[in-house]
């Protein structure tokens, strides 16, 4: 026993409990946890708060068992690729077994934050009726619910403060839910509801609005329109978050004037978004907000044109966070890059999902970008072309990305200027960030690009890989030079069995590993099952006739179509629908 | 306003109106070098058009919308709840005069003006488009009145259809009418306010 660790034993464990109150992140106490047992035994009685990255690498009884002192949990369901259609509907990830064992079991439950979750009304009434000091409802990309359930959340948690809905697909019943917030709730700090397709009733929401006193963060849905935000934003000047509605309206109305000057009376507002119907000429109502603006989302903003932006986005010399549609072209990128000088994430948004032929932005823009902001170190890029040459002066200019998102509209394009790969230009990237956790790559891609990000991608976590590579060894770059990777996702890539089996352990130290449309087969899919019991190997079938079908049909040498492989506590899922074979 | 911003910004205003049509089909024409193994040789897709604004003024059949732009699943990858948003703003309703009630039409299933037309003409179906002296004209075929296609652009100001390329007009129409050709031909007022031509 080393003298460090016998010293910290002669202290009390209430002295360790405090101690290890200032541990905030996870990963932190993660580590702690591991150092002894009697560490291991201080830190799961003090943990409050538990994030599971995949909810089925453990189960509710483990966590419960392990963190009785558990107020606020994060979990994650499906896959990220389910978010683009590559994971049939009713794969899983259901919430309800997670509430209803922390019911049971007497959970002080005070937040519950969930991504790709699918939530039932079921859920969200037994989570409102079972946790009395119930605070804080964050669902991000989550499904199965609808406002019936959120009526239920209004009616019941007394103490609720946070209820935040992003990107959610929920069934509108158009219930009036937002009337079951009761007069005696003054508690609301955050309220979220811009993902909601329906109708609300305007009288409720703002007599709510006038009694929670510290409401900081209120994101409209497009419904409400420019009438009722004046009035709302008359009430409540305190704000520091803004996700307006519905913006448009004749610009020469009383009711716009009555706007600009609730507007200026809100010296708090730092984070804009919204603008979900948006007449361009209303947009000089928020001009005075710009000036403070630390954060802007304009990728919702439906036809505003590339000089309207860019005459906005002058006002805004503190942006730190910009979301914005690509019609904002090269040249606005321009006006970004000399105005802000504080922008550390860029979004760019495509906005001809339906080949409508809008223009979109280049290499050019991004050039600009890395050339104008120093401080940038995450981006997410669609974008119509690239080149080498653009992504090595972005490397040059930015040795400080630790998320680097590019996605050319042509999964496969080369170097718009010479017609080769874009391997160098990745390759720069990787080189160039060595704080990168996260990447994605597209455009024509040897295996040369794979090489680089084994060799240098030395911090990355998370890696996406889509058309890209010539053969196994792409894929044996990447896993054994990564070593902190985390989630490797790959689609339609020449990657198959050799490069699958040739270092099963590695998976046990990632979360998880997804490929379609590679070449793995079904007999190595199942040797890796059986040589590693503690993953669950999951094939996922097309067809939905069910899986004893698909068993009868595949052979061994069959390519597999879905693979997804997790490392897990617990074994195979219980819940698995007919399409999913876990191996 | 620094001058460098300024002269971007005013170059902008008056390049607004003008936008390039884009096809993103792989450089040369060509197929992408055939990768050994890949189960889907991207050759295949070669033809995939993915983005494309040409424009499609002769097809004029409706009952075959334009062919899924989205060959690839998931490409881009952008999450549904993303493609759903952007997509539900592009209906727009349609009255057409002396009509008892309005319709409404999705201007994202059409590709040019001439889809859009025989759109409403099966819409309306005593409509019939016809081409008088080189113009797009709308008859009634029953009592032979002519129609005017209008629209009303974001600005808030009636337009007739066709002048603006299409891919402009499904970003700017917010509402259509088919105005009778007598009463077009007093012009156009501009800029009336809403109240003025309440369609309801």
């Amino acid at each position: 026993m080393c003298m460090f660790q016998s010293v910290m034993n002669y202290f009390p464990e209430e002295v360790l409990d405090h101690v290890f109150d200032f541990l905030t992140s996870h990963r932190d106490r993660n580590a702690v946890s591991l150092v002894c047992k009697s560490w291991y035994s201080v830190e799961r009685f003090s943990r409050e708060k538990v994030f599971i990255g995949n909810c089925y690498a453990v189960n509710p009884e483990r966590l419960i068992d392990r963190f009785p002192r558990l107020r606020s949990l994060s979990l994650k369901g499906k896959p990220h690729f389910a978010d683009f259609n590559l994971v049939p509907h009713d794969w899983g990830g259901r919430v309800y077994p997670w509430i209803e064992a922390m019911a049971k079991s007497r959970i002080n439950l005070e937040e519950l934050r969930l991504k790709r979750m699918v939530v039932s009304d079921e859920s969200l009434e037994l989570l409102a009726k079972s946790f009395p000091n119930f605070k804080s409802l964050v669902l991000v990309s989550c499904e199965g619910f609808t406002t019936d359930g959120l009526a239920a959340i209004a009616s019941n948690c007394k103490f609720l403060r946070e209820l935040d809905l992003q990107e959610n697909e929920v069934d509108d019943r158009k219930g009036h839910w937002l009337s079951c917030f009761p007069e005696s709730c003054t508690s609301l700090v955050s309220l979220n509801f811009a993902c909601l397709k329906g109708e609300v009733n305007v009288a409720a929401l703002e007599r709510l609005v006038a009694r929670c006193r510290n409401l900081r963060s209120l994101r409209l849905n497009h419904t409400v329109p420019l009438e009722v935000l004046q009035k709302i934003l008359v009430q409540a000047p305190q704000l520091n978050d803004l996700g307006t509605g519905s913006f448009t309206h004749d610009p020469n109305s009383e009711t716009y004037v009555k706007l600009k000057n609730a507007m200026k009376n809100c010296h708090s507002i730092r984070s804009l978004s919204g603008f979900l119907d948006v007449n361009g000429r209303c947009l000089p109502a928020v001009y005075p907000i710009c000036t403070s603006l630390t954060a802007l989302n304009l990728s919702y903003a439906p036809g505003l044109f590339s000089n309207e932006l860019a005459k906005l986005i002058y006002h805004c010399k503190k942006i730190e966070r910009l979301w914005i549609l690509d019609t904002i072209g090269d040249k606005g990128l321009g006006v970004v890059a000399n105005t802000c000088k504080e922008l550390q994430e860029l979004r760019v948004f495509p906005s001809d999902l339906y080949g409508v032929g809008n223009a979109a932005v280049t290499e050019e823009g991004l050039v600009a970008i890395s050339a104008g902001c120093p401080k940038l170190n995450s981006i997410l890029y669609f974008c119509q072309q690239m080149t080498n040459a653009a992504l090595i002066t972005v490397a040059k200019n930015c040795p400080n990305f630790i998320r680097f998102r590019l996605c050319t509209l042509n999964p496969v394009v080369p170097d718009a200027a010479t017609n080769q790969p874009l391997d160098e230009g990745f390759g720069a990237i990787v080189q160039s960030c060595k704080g990168l956790t996260r990447l994605s790559v597209s455009g024509q891609l040897t295996d040369q690009v794979f090489l680089y990000i084994g060799m240098y991608a030395e911090q990355l976590e998370m890696l996406s890989i889509a058309f890209a590579g010539d053969s196994d060894k792409g894929m044996l770059y990447v896993l054994n030079g990564c070593k902190k990777l985390k989630k490797l996702e790959i689609r339609d890539s020449p990657f198959g069995n050799m490069a699958l089996l040739s270092d099963m352990g590695k998976y046990e130290t990632m979360r998880s590993l997804w490929m379609s449309s590679c070449q793995v087969t079904l007999g190595a899919c199942k040797t890796l099952a059986e040589k590693m019991p503690r993953l669950n190997v999951e094939i996922i079938s097309e067809n939905e006739g069910g899986a004893g079908e698909g068993e009868a049909r595949l052979d061994d040498r069959d390519r597999v179509e879905k693979m997804y492989l997790y490392r897990t506590l617990v074994g195979p899922r219980t819940d698995a629908p007919d399409f999913v074979w876990t191996l | 306003m620094s001058t460098e911003i300024g002269s971007i910004l005013s170059e902008m205003e008056s390049s607004a109106c003008l936008k390039t049509e884009l096809t993103l089909g792989l450089p040369g024409g060509g197929a992408a070098p055939s990768k050994p193994g890949s189960k889907r040789g991207f050759g295949d897709m070669a033809d995939l058009k993915l983005g494309v604004g040409c424009d499609r003024g002769d097809e004029v059949s409706v009952s075959t919308p334009p062919p899924s732009k989205e060959q690839v699943v998931g490409w881009p990858p952008v999450r549904s709840y993303r493609k759903n948003m952007m997509k539900s703003c592009k209906y727009v309703k349609v009255a057409v005069d002396g009509a008892p009630y309005l319709r409404k039409v999705d201007l994202e299933m059409y590709s040019s003006y001439e889809q859009l037309l025989a759109a409403l003409e099966e819409m309306f179906t005593c409509l019939a488009i016809c081409d008088v002296m080189n113009e797009r004209k709308i008859m009634d075929s029953a009592n032979g009145i002519e129609y005017v296609p209008t629209y009303e652009d974001r600005d808030g100001d009636w337009m007739l259809v066709g002048d603006v390329p299409w891919n402009m007009f499904v970003e700017t129409c917010k509402r259509v009418r088919l105005m009778k050709s007598s009463e077009a031909a007093i012009g156009l007022s501009p800029k009336t306010s809403s109240n003025g031509l309440s369609m309801n």
